[in-house]
């Protein structure tokens, strides 16, 4: 019985949602258990905003993450509440051009990538999610990094099509990445 | 022998519970009279107030539904929405219409709801024995105002077709009264206007009928009726206050 | 196999009540329900259907109310204060003997309260809410495809029985998305002579009301309506039975506080300790004889709620009292770890209830 937790945590406006979205439908088009749930309300606007994605061979339970497998921080805040709730052995994804900190824990795996800085770089400044989660599939065999168009086609509406080459652009990025 | 007077096919065969002296009879008739003469009874779906014409659901023979105090124009909104096709009416008092229920009367207004409203204003709640309503005249005594209404303790009577008057949605706002023959006789076209209108797709028409309650105000029907001529129209002026279409049409 | 798609629960509600043919939606905005009335504003004008934004929470549930008396498939939804502003409303649909199909995604309260999930309108939705004798039936999903399915097994019940179903959810349940496929949607249709249409001068005029000036009237049509109330009672109970065949122990939780559970009933099995969970699904009627059973089997309940303990008296008297009943609990918005649930399922394993 196989079931990932991921706790993506961060900013209003740098895409947690939608990453997590992009986390939940790789997880439905891999076959697998998934569930959704995000921070709502005021703090969204501007304020910390959070996304719980849970992929599982079997149903999901509780939907709500305590202890997250994975957590992806995007910003100091977050990776400060949330380092000491990642499961023994779990994954840690920190965006290391907005977190100059250090995860002292070493019982974890702890990914630093650049991944606003990168996404700068490529003219792509709001997609530093896209980059991480990018880096993210490499180490999800589960997940896999082959189908991702159709997922990033899925999630991109219509009316931004130019998005979606944009997304795919920060997939590979991230997933070519070594620090 | 030939008929010259019956009873408009629109109103029930039953006995009316109104006091003696209460112009609400004659309302209805209008109502009825309107509705045979479109030819619309069948099409026709009644809404009741809370108030004194609680039970119009028994008197009116067209499909009828009775409302939260208050809240006809929203009842008569899901109505309409659903069944564009019928014809929709609602009748309320001044209570119900003006206090309770005017979030619902000012938006059912703003929207220009395809709905014909009747509001009949006798500046006082009936049904519960006469306390202030939100149209009861400056000085009026009643049971909730046993000294006079002091406009400088509970604020001043409304004028409910000069307010819709100022909104852009509405199509038809006339003030009428019943009491006398050629009022009355006023009444019924305007009342018969405000149905057709619906009928053409015109959009939200309100008839505020002034009207009389001898029992509460505590008068004989002739002096209620000398009151409303005194003291009601003077406050309440009959005329139309909106009328798109005639607008168009003259300008 | 019908596509899996992801959905928002408050999407799927939308959806699932457009598949049920409902084709008139009137509300009003507030947190955390608003994408149900943001996809009726999409979806509506493209079906020939109505999204009408009322003035105000009273207005929109008498729109339904007249809706409904028309004969239509009608629907609102709201949030917590919300619903105290429809109670009236709701009380006249159940005099008027009408169907409705009302949607409370729950947030914390009392009062303007907060805006994250809740379950502390359950006195609310089973004991009334509004004025006079009556009930609603109270459905209590637990996942997105629950969200839907009950959506649609709401208005086939509000209209067989004439009277108002209501989906009790909460903001976690409104707000998180799952994968959810409309295959099963079973849609089923009902008569409805006593409907709103107009006479067409060809049959006596239909009157929907809910005033009874004379008392015998009233109390008679009362005993009517609480006739028909037993016989949902004894057929439309619907509850989920987990770990249930040999447990000592039985947590009682619905919605998203049945989903906590679940992972703390699964950790305590892991540590031995024989426990179940009975959620559930209709909370009106309550599963009375489903946990009444139970009470012969357990040495005790957990009762696990997102308020300060409402349901725990239906489960108290369900049990008729025959066994020992505790509270595990979070209210405001809080909603309880599995770990919080496990501590509660090994203290009543001690005895400790």
């Amino acid at each position: 019985m196989k079931t990932t937790q991921i706790l993506i945590a961060g900013f209003g406006g740098q895409g947690i949602l939608f990453s997590g979205k992009f986390l939940a439908y790789k997880g439905l088009m891999e076959d697998l258990q998934v569930s959704w749930l995000p921070s709502y309300g005021p703090e969204m606007r501007g304020g910390t905003a959070n996304c719980n994605v849970i992929l599982s061979e079997t149903p999901v339970g509780s939907p709500i993450i305590t202890a997250p497998d994975v957590l992806i921080a995007m910003n100091l805040p977050s990776l400060q509440k949330y380092v000491n709730t990642v499961v023994p052995g779990g994954q840690i994804y920190v965006d290391s051009s907005l977190i100059d900190a250090k995860v002292e824990r070493t019982d974890v795996q702890v990914f630093y990538i650049p991944a606003t800085q990168m996404a700068k770089d490529e003219n792509i400044a709001s997609l530093a999610n896209m980059i991480i989660i990018g880096h993210l599939l490499q180490n999800h065999p589960e997940l896999s990094f082959e189908g991702t168009d159709a997922v990033v086609n899925k999630l991109v509406p219509p009316k931004k099509a130019a998005l979606i080459e944009l997304n795919m652009k920060a997939l590979t990025l991230g997933k070519e990445y070594s620090a | 022998m030939a008929v010259v007077f019956e009873k408009p096919k629109s109103l029930a065969n039953v006995p009316l519970h109104y006091c003696p002296g209460c112009p609400h009879g004659i309302i209805h008739r209008l109502v009825a009279e309107a509705l045979d003469e479109l030819g619309i009874e069948g099409k026709a779906i009644g809404v009741a107030p809370v108030g004194c014409a609680v039970m119009a659901y028994d008197y009116f023979n067209c499909d009828m539904i009775e409302a939260a105090h208050g809240r006809a124009p929203a009842v008569a909104t899901g109505i309409k929405r659903c069944r564009p096709e019928n014809i929709v009416f609602t009748y309320q008092g001044d209570g119900d219409l003006a206090s309770i229920g005017m979030a619902e009367t000012v938006h059912s207004a703003a929207r220009n709801e395809n709905i014909t409203v009747i509001f009949v204003n006798n500046a006082i709640y009936g049904m519960t024995g006469g306390q202030m309503a939100p149209t009861s005249l400056p000085g009026q005594v009643t049971q909730t105002s046993p000294y006079g209404r002091d406009v400088n303790h509970c604020g001043w009577p409304i004028k409910v077709c000069e307010m819709l008057a100022t909104l852009e949605g509405p199509e038809y706002i006339t003030r009428v009264a019943v009491n006398n023959v050629k009022n009355v006789n006023k009444a019924k076209k305007a009342i018969k206007k405000a149905f057709q209108n619906q009928m053409d797709g015109k959009g939200f028409s309100l008839v505020e009928v002034v009207s009389a309650c001898p029992t509460n105000w505590g008068m004989t029907p002739q002096q209620a009726l000398e009151w409303v001529e005194s003291d009601m129209l003077p406050y309440y002026p009959i005329g139309v206050y909106k009328d798109r279409s005639a607008a168009k049409e003259e300008g | 196999m019908a596509e899996r798609v992801l959905m928002k629960g408050n999407e799927a509600i939308a959806e699932a009540a457009i598949r049920a043919g409902c084709r008139h939606y009137f509300g009003y905005p507030i947190t955390p329900q608003t994408e149900i009335a943001a996809y009726m504003a999409k979806k509506m004008p493209k079906i020939g259907g109505v999204f009408l934004q009322a003035e105000s929470e009273i207005a929109s549930i008498n729109m339904v109310y007249g809706a409904a008396a028309a004969g239509m498939r009608v629907m609102t939804s709201s949030s917590s204060p919300g619903i105290s502003l429809k109670a009236e409303g709701l009380s006249y649909i159940a005099g008027s003997d009408i169907p409705a199909f009302v949607v409370n995604v729950q947030r914390g309260g009392p009062g303007l309260g907060g805006i994250q999930p809740s379950q502390s309108d359950y006195f609310q939705a089973t004991k009334g809410g509004g004025h006079g004798d009556y009930k609603m039936i109270v459905l209590a999903p637990a996942s997105v495809q629950e969200m839907a399915s009950l959506t649609i097994k709401g208005f086939n019940l509000a209209d067989k029985y004439r009277m108002t179903a209501m989906i009790l959810a909460d903001g976690t349940i409104g707000q998180m998305m799952e994968p959810i496929s409309f295959e099963d949607a079973q849609i089923e249709t009902y008569e409805k002579p006593w409907a709103l249409t107009g006479t067409n001068c060809e049959r006596k005029h239909n009157v929907v009301n809910s005033l009874y000036l004379q008392p015998d009237e009233l109390e008679k049509k009362n005993f009517e309506r609480y006739e028909r109330y037993k016989a949902i009672e004894q057929t439309e109970a619907m509850w989920e039975e987990y770990m249930m065949e040999d447990a000592e122990l039985c947590v009682v939780a619905f919605g998203i506080a049945s989903r906590v559970a679940k992972n703390a009933v699964a950790a305590a099995r892991a540590e031995g300790i024989k426990v179940g969970l009975i959620r559930p699904i209709t909370l009106w009627p309550f599963p009375t004889q489903a946990l009444n059973a139970a009470a012969d089997k357990v040495k005790g309940f957990i009762s696990v709620e997102l308020s300060m303990g409402q349901m725990i008296e239906d489960v108290r008297l369900a049990t008729q009292c025959k066994r020992p009943v505790a509270l595990c609990n979070r209210c405001g918005g809080m909603i309880p770890s599995p770990d919080e649930v496990l501590d509660s399922i090994r203290k009543a394993q001690k005895g400790e209830f």
